[in-house]
């Protein structure tokens, strides 16, 4: 008996193939952009991790913070990288960091850059890797000396290919330096090209050559993971409120980013903008479940007599039911299986657009099936018993 | 031919509508059909022959009244068992044929065992069956649209006489026919009467009520008057 209602409900829908796949649309739409957007969210998500886990596992990042609008927040100085480092407990490594957006010009080339103010400490704090030449020495970061380590990305814009960079000579914007090394790709996230876009040089040059102060942007700090992270935060705060000279009640002045903290805060914000836009998506499939609503109610207004005959030949008010329920669920699959397709489409190519890793999620596909079926039966429904509870003279009797 | 008491009425009434705009079709029919009777309900437009039908056909219910269908008082079920009542006891053909179109004859006649739950062998088998016996076997792939009116009709009551019912009730069978058709169509269903089955016509047409053993005259409402026909010798008690 259910065989035969779905083949049924199959050459119904075949019979009206335009209505049906004009009816169908709406399922499919909202079915493709509910699982487009799940898609590319959790592609999403898995890159932000992928570029917070590039930061380096166990990195606090301590940078100032405004407190108020009439005060400006006091900059961090080499004293304070250096307090950091003798007064911590648990630090590995520490640095700081100060950058500024240059011009650098090489053989003829012009190319937009950032020079970064950095030290051998950064390095490791920030788990920097070399592809050709060698680090800063101490005599270099304690001279200021012209020297620098290019980015990989500098290197593939105005560097010859192929020959090696070292001992040529780079000029960002005024400065001429000699080139010492390349520092690997840092770029592990996908698209964050602009951190291969950089050039290094000794800290104390780029403060006194580009920034013209004694201030850096930010102290990264590298701990050893045997401490927790809350208690280095804990000690790392109290030192810089005590060097800030703040009394108890005053706000920090400062700000500090703990890489997993971080990752769990962004990775819970896109998690929930996702849903906030699948929630969204989700309305086109209302939408959808309201057009199949609307033409199964044709449907069985259409059909009045067929639906009069079949009373009368003795079929059950549930079996009539049956077979409009099942041909708006049948509807809906259709449009549900055609949506998860679409959606494949869709969102691979999405993915490749925006340059995030596409990420197949077969729970969310089936559930998005389910739904669509679920769709059918609630949508469905109302047609159905309408034509259940048709009087079957009525019915008869209907041109 | 005959046998007991097959249908009984007493005092049926069928009141339309309510208060003022209330219409009484039917105002107080008493009425017994015995099995393997052939009765024709006759009567003008209006006289309640067509709500009297739709009351045997268990497609109505009276609005007073007691009509017991094999004893069993009809006008206490419900709407769904009234529906198995039907599926497995009465057999209907209608006036417009009520065919499913775009649906071929085969398929038309295999409906009622598909509500049945018979198995598709079964189904195909008794369905050939009985467009055999209506003389259209060779039609059986035809859609509707694709025969003429009588064969259409033809189709009809072989898809009332595939779950081999009791009673066999035609609501104008002949009304959209020309005389020629109409005559193979009433000398088939005198066929079917002599074979066993219970036959209940409702016709305006004197020439058709004639092959029906039994004549029942309906006006306003009303029996008017029995008459006893010759062809099968049917008997009928009020």
């Amino acid at each position: 008996m259910f065989g035969a209602t779905l083949l049924l409900a199959m050459r119904q829908i075949r019979r009206h193939l335009l209505r049906s796949s004009l009816t169908t649309i709406g399922i499919i739409i909202g079915v493709a952009a509910v699982i487009t957007m799940v898609t590319l969210g959790k592609g999403l998500t898995a890159q932000i991790q992928k570029q917070i886990a590039s930061l380096g596992s166990d990195v606090l990042i301590a940078f100032p913070q405004e407190t108020d609008q009439n005060r400006q927040p006091r900059p961090f100085k080499q004293d304070d990288v250096i307090a950091v480092r003798q007064q911590l407990a648990g630090v590995r490594s520490v640095a700081g960091e100060v950058n500024q957006n240059v011009q650098a010009f090489h053989n003829g080339q012009n190319w937009s850059s950032k020079v970064e103010g950095v030290s051998d400490a950064f390095m490791d704090a920030r788990g920097i890797g070399m592809d050709q030449g060698r680090r800063f020495t101490p005599a270099e970061e304690e001279a200021g000396a012209n020297v620098c380590i290019i980015g990989p990305k500098v290197l593939q814009e105005i560097f010859v290919a192929g020959i090696s960079p070292l001992g040529e000579q780079v000029r960002l914007n005024d400065v001429s330096c000699t080139v010492i090394g390349v520092f690997a790709s840092r770029a592990q996230g996908g698209n964050n090209q602009d951190d291969d876009n950089s050039v290094f040089m000794p800290l104390k040059n780029v403060q006194r050559r580009f920034t013209g102060a004694d201030t850096i942007g930010y102290i990264v700090i590298s701990y050893d993971p045997a401490y927790s992270s809350a208690t280095i935060q804990q000690s790392l705060i109290d030192l810089l409120r005590e060097r800030h000279h703040l009394q108890s009640g005053q706000p920090n002045d400062f700000n500090i980013i703990d890489s997993a903290a971080l990752n769990d805060t962004v990775s819970s914000v896109v998690a929930r903008l996702t849903m906030a836009v699948a929630a969204i998506a989700g309305i086109s499939l209302l939408v959808g479940g309201v057009g199949i609503m609307n033409i199964m109610l044709v449907s069985v207004t259409e059909r009045t007599r067929e639906i009069g005959i079949r009373l009368a030949i003795g079929a059950l008010a549930r079996e009539v039911r049956l077979q409009f329920l099942t041909e708006a669920v049948v509807l809906c699959c259709f449009g549900g299986l055609i949506g998860i397709f679409l959606a494949l489409g869709i969102s691979f190519g999405l993915a490749k657009a925006i340059d995030v890793p596409f990420i197949f999620d077969p729970f969310v596909n089936a559930l998005s099936f389910v739904f669509s079926a679920m769709m059918g039966i609630i949508f469905g429904y109302y047609p159905a018993r309408r034509a259940s509870r048709l009087d079957p003279i009525e019915a008869l009797r209907h041109e | 031919m005959t046998g007991e008491s097959l249908i009984e009425l007493e005092g049926i009434t069928k009141t339309y509508g309510q208060g003022t705009a209330a219409f009484q079709a039917l105002k107080g029919v008493d009425l017994s059909i015995a099995q393997g009777e052939f009765a024709a309900i006759m009567g003008a437009s209006g006289s309640g022959k067509s709500t009297m039908m739709n009351i045997l056909g268990c497609l109505d219910t009276p609005t007073s009244g007691t009509y017991r269908f094999k004893g069993v008082e009809v006008q206490a079920m419900s709407k769904d068992q009234r529906s198995l009542l039907r599926r497995r006891y009465l057999g209907f053909v209608f006036q417009g044929f009520n065919l499913l179109a775009r649906t071929s004859a085969l398929e038309n006649v295999e409906l009622p065992l598909l509500y049945r739950g018979e198995q598709k062998a079964l189904r195909r088998e008794a369905a050939m069956k009985a467009l055999d016996l209506v003389g259209l076997g060779p039609w059986a792939d035809h859609t509707p649209a694709e025969l003429s009116g009588g064969q259409q009709q033809r189709v009809a009551i072989a898809r009332a006489l595939v779950t081999e019912p009791e009673v066999l009730l035609a609501d104008e069978p002949t009304g959209n026919l020309d005389s020629e058709r109409s005559i193979e169509i009433m000398e088939l269903l005198s066929q079917l009467n002599r074979d066993g089955i219970s036959i209940l016509l409702v016709t305006h047409e004197a020439e058709m009520a004639a092959y029906a053993g039994t004549i029942v005259y309906f006006r306003d409402g009303l029996i008017e008057r029995f008459e006893r026909g010759h062809r099968n010798g049917a008997r009928v008690t009020a």
